[in-house]
């Protein structure tokens, strides 16, 4: 049921990624993408739970092997002795969440990704990319990040000595802007970015404004 | 763009390891973005006159000629200027929106129904107490409470969620939210339903008439 309801979204949306109605079989960190373009906390949530200790070494783990952060700043985000609480959503979205506040989600078994208020407050914590002024509104507004976006003057990637490999979580700055606009996941690498130049490049998961950023307590 | 590079190097750097302490978010009180993407929000003109009236040295890093000059970047003259159009034609979209809202709020009723159930028991159904933005589980279990009786969420024929609450609590049900909404805070538990307009409820009785 909840893989139908993303597959709907998608060909509504008359797009060309075919959502996978068995996520079961092909676990994608990003199958059903724009997870929080429609979110609503009364009808998408499921349960909350705490999580078993264990599993939350495993998530502690994870995260400090994905993140550029170090036991001491994760520490300070996530004290030991807290237990975080998920929050199964629909479509096999986790939000965990610590005394309410969503700190990180994920989607099926994928990457976990921060919150843009969580990111904003640690801005390290993943790589980088840039999108120019004129895609700004289009991010906005939920689009996915073309490759143009980040190829043109106001756009920039990572030099190819430090470039990201497809399917690497990235935030999103902006031109002229001081804060991320929005976080997602790479689906070409950067090198090939410069040459192709056009289609999707970055899958946007989540971006100011949408329906997890209205989330502040759970 | 804060300094990534700079931060994450400066840690390894140090002996003793010390946590990176978060940077200070500031967002907007009116449409809680970060000020600087205010202007493609749905309500820049409210958004920057909160910030020059909260914070006026923001205002001017954001919102100054020479501001505006740089932000414009490499993007061309026609572009922004339709950003701007588009941004307008925004504004007011979503200021109709808020006006609809409110005029429904306005318009919506509550209406608490007395049901005579079998001749001297009766049950009391709360209805429409959502449009003011209450929490209808918390509500039924806070007048459960209070009447000592059962209060639940249920489904009614047309599939409108409604309160039913066991016996003839109705004019207790509206000194409650009378009192949830005198201003004075009330007593501790009520603040599930503030919010509510006293004058939106409507007393009804099903079956008989008798004085309320």
């Amino acid at each position: 049921m909840a893989d139908a309801s993303c597959s709907r979204e998608t060909k509504s949306r008359g797009r060309a990624i075919e959502a996978d109605r068995d996520t079961h079989t092909q676990p994608s960190s990003s199958r059903c993408f724009r997870m929080f373009k429609k979110f609503q906390p009364s009808a998408d949530i499921a349960g909350q739970t705490t999580v078993k200790s264990s599993i939350q070494r495993g998530i502690r783990s994870a995260i400090l092997s994905s993140w550029k952060i170090d036991v001491e700043t994760l520490e300070e985000i996530w004290p030991k002795k807290e237990s975080i609480v998920h929050v199964k959503c629909r479509d096999h979205l986790s939000i965990y969440a610590l005394h309410g506040e969503p700190l990180f989600f994920q989607h099926f078994d994928g990457p976990y990704f921060p919150t843009l208020r969580l990111f904003h407050k640690y801005p390290f914590i993943l790589p980088h990319v840039r999108v120019d002024r004129g895609a700004i509104r289009f991010l906005l507004a939920g689009a996915h990040m073309m490759c143009p976006g980040l190829t043109s003057a106001g756009g920039w990637l990572p030099p190819a000595d430090a470039a990201l490999p497809a399917g690497t979580p990235v935030a999103f700055d902006a031109e002229g802007k001081e804060f991320a606009v929005g976080i997602g996941i790479m689906k070409l690498g950067t090198e090939e970015m410069k040459v192709v130049k056009k289609g999707v490049a970055v899958e946007s998961i989540t971006y100011v404004g949408d329906d997890l950023w209205a989330i502040q307590k759970l | 763009m804060a300094t990534p590079a700079t931060t994450a190097d400066a840690t390894p750097s140090q002996p003793e390891k010390q946590a990176i302490p978060p940077v200070q978010m500031f967002y907007c009180g009116v449409c809680t973005f970060p000020p600087e993407y205010c202007e493609f929000g749905d309500s820049l003109s409210k958004c920057k006159e909160w910030l020059q009236a909260q914070h006026p040295d923001l205002y001017d890093k954001y919102y100054s000629d020479v501001a505006l000059k740089a932000k414009l970047g490499t993007i061309s003259q026609e572009a922004q200027s339709k950003l701007e159009e588009d941004t307008a034609k925004k504004e007011a979209k979503a200021e109709a929106k808020a006006d609809a809202a409110r005029k429904k709020k306005l318009a919506s009723q509550v209406i608490i129904k007395r049901i005579e159930r079998n001749k001297r028991k009766y049950i009391t159904s709360v209805r429409g107490l959502e449009a003011f933005g209450v929490d209808l589980k918390k509500a039924a279990k806070l007048f459960a409470q209070r009447f000592a009786t059962g209060g639940s969420v249920t489904k009614n024929a047309a599939g409108i969620d409604e309160i039913v609450v066991q016996g003839d609590v109705s004019q207790e049900i509206y000194d409650m939210i009378v009192e949830a909404n005198d201003g004075k805070g009330g007593k501790k538990g009520l603040d599930v339903l503030k919010d509510v307009l006293v004058d939106n409820i409507e007393m009804v009785e099903e079956k008989r008439k008798k004085d309320e």
